[in-house]
């Protein structure tokens, strides 16, 4: 191969990989600007700080407080409960168990099929259940379907990290006599601490992004929830029901609020990203 | 050979799957000695090591017969704490691992672990123990920095005193010199023959040279067998098989 089609593969390449990245950061781009100019008639202090008034649906006044609240509490809810089960299930994986066993990776293999299943089959799973019990569509129940929706991306995304930590420092633990919850909690948590928190904003992301999961199990209501048995407006439903509107003022407000969605995700991420900076320089 | 030391082992048969890779190991470890295990690389060395403190356990597929006696018991006895096993022996390991914490954690990590809480306790242990690595000179003034933050050779220094902290009796060492530079080799061989007063150390080298500078007691193991054991001088000066003769010569490498 001569010296020049090898120089050419070089400059060919790099700048097809420039050229990829720059098209995604285009990309994103225009999806933000395009929210943002669409949702700048309806923005307003009014909108993130009330709830929606008679007649909002048509035109009228109000905001999205519903939603806005309604969604965080849901996303809140569902990520700390996903996070509370599925812990256990990556320390039992890694810790307890033997990581490279036959029934841990069977375990990953039904992890990773449960994270590839459309969010609309858990919701119409939870719906369901929620028939068969007798429960209404409230907000417990959607913080039930969403936890569980996003169970396997927490669970195999901090598994993926603490199969990388390296042999020699869980032996390190060991033979200073740690037990096994020891080494768990004391040592492996703190070396994928840093890496918990990205895996945590990527199932945050995926639970108060997602609108199928709680089409049916959370419902929709203009008031804030008190309780967990009371249904709960959510953000992707309020764009959802106001982009369906023919009247332009709410087609407006549908890109407002998918403009405060992004702005809530933003925010999240720089705040947990800025705070497992501090837990980041002690990795190995 | 004396029946009472710190680390027997009685008939030890180690398999990977398939693959018998230790057979029939019988040797005693001379208490508050430098033993050195040599061998050509693969031969078993660390497994052998390993199977002190039960880490083996930890690796796929692994299936031992026969005994380790440590200080009489035997350790492959289910009814054995394992934790408490391991407080009586430190490991240094090939390339330093500390713990993802600070300096002075590190240090506090084992005493608090196995219940030491007091605050000022645990500022004398760890000032102790640093001190005794050698380490506490450097290291005083940035107790609560990141121990990565550390070069490799205090990286290893602050793990023996890590393995200090826990009070063991018994020091294992996986060719811990194998990562450092040729002055952090010497800290480290400096501190064994040092500490060989209060601990029995046992360590796994691939350098002849450095069984020759601190070793008393000499294991030469080839292929999982235990060719010859004896003391320093004789292994060294004096082999009486034909392998041991050919692999300090030089020839089996």
């Amino acid at each position: 191969m001569g010296i020049r089609r090898r120089k050419y593969e070089e400059i060919f390449f790099k700048k097809l990989a420039l050229l990829s990245s720059i098209f995604l950061v285009v990309i994103l781009l225009v999806i933000v600007i395009s929210i943002i100019i669409k949702a700048i008639p309806a923005l307003s202090i009014e909108m993130i700080s009330q709830t929606p008034k008679g007649g909002f649906y048509l035109g009228g006044g109000g905001g999205i407080l519903n939603a806005i609240v309604g969604s965080l509490y849901l996303a809140f809810g569902a990520t700390l409960l996903a996070f509370l089960l599925g812990f256990p299930v990556v320390i039992y994986m890694n810790i307890y168990a033997n990581p490279n066993s036959r029934f841990v990776n069977l375990l990953r293999l039904v992890l990773d099929i449960l994270w590839g299943i459309p969010s609309i089959v858990y919701g119409v799973f939870g719906f369901v259940i929620m028939i068969f019990l007798g429960i209404k569509a409230s907000l417990l129940g959607g913080i039930l379907i969403v936890a569980l929706f996003i169970l396997p991306v927490i669970i195999r995304s901090i598994d993926e990290l603490i199969l990388m930590i390296p042999r020699g420092l869980t032996d390190a633990a060991y033979s200073l006599g740690s037990t096994k919850f020891e080494t768990a909690f004391k040592v492996v948590i703190r070396q994928v601490s840093s890496g918990i928190v990205t895996a945590l904003l990527i199932a945050f992301g995926r639970a108060i992004g997602d609108a199928a999961a709680v089409l049916f199990t959370t419902g929709y209501t203009d008031n804030i929830p008190t309780s967990l048995s009371q249904p709960t407006a959510t953000l992707p439903l309020a764009i959802f029901f106001q982009l369906g509107s023919p009247i332009e003022a709410v087609q407006q407000r549908a890109y407002a609020s998918a403009f405060v969605l992004t702005v809530i995700i933003l925010l999240i991420s720089v705040i947990t990203r800025v705070s497992a900076r501090k837990y980041k320089k002690f990795k190995v | 050979m004396e029946d009472n030391t710190h680390i027997r082992t009685e008939n030890l048969n180690l398999f990977y799957g398939n693959n018998h890779v230790l057979k029939d190991v019988n040797i005693a470890i001379p208490d508050k000695k430098i033993t050195a295990i040599i061998g050509s690389s693969g031969c078993g060395k660390t497994t052998l090591l390993k199977c002190f403190n039960r880490l083996i356990e930890s690796v796929d597929d692994v299936r031992i017969t026969g005994k380790v006696l440590v200080d009489g018991e035997n350790i492959y006895d289910p009814e054995i704490d394992v934790t408490r096993l391991r407080k009586k022996m430190g490991l240094l390991s090939q390339r330093p691992f500390p713990l993802p914490m600070s300096i002075y954690e590190n240090v506090a990590y084992g005493p608090r672990i196995h219940g030491i809480r007091n605050k000022k306790q645990l500022n004398e242990i760890v000032e102790s123990y640093l001190k005794q690595a050698s380490l506490w000179e450097e290291v005083k003034d940035r107790l609560n920095t990141p121990a990565v933050s550390l070069s490799i050779g205090q990286q290893q220094r602050l793990c023996l005193a890590r393995g200090l902290a826990v009070e063991p009796e018994i020091i294992l060492g996986d060719e811990p010199t194998s990562a450092l530079d040729p002055q952090s080799s010497k800290n480290i061989e400096e501190k064994f023959i040092e500490l060989k007063e209060k601990y029995t150390i046992v360590m796994v080298t691939h350098i002849l040279r450095q069984a020759k500078r601190i070793a008393d007691y000499i294991i030469f193991i080839h292929l999982g067998v235990i060719i010859e054991a004896g003391s320093a001088s004789e292994i060294l000066e004096n082999p009486k098989e034909k392998l041991t003769q050919d692999y300090i010569r030089g020839v089996v490498s």
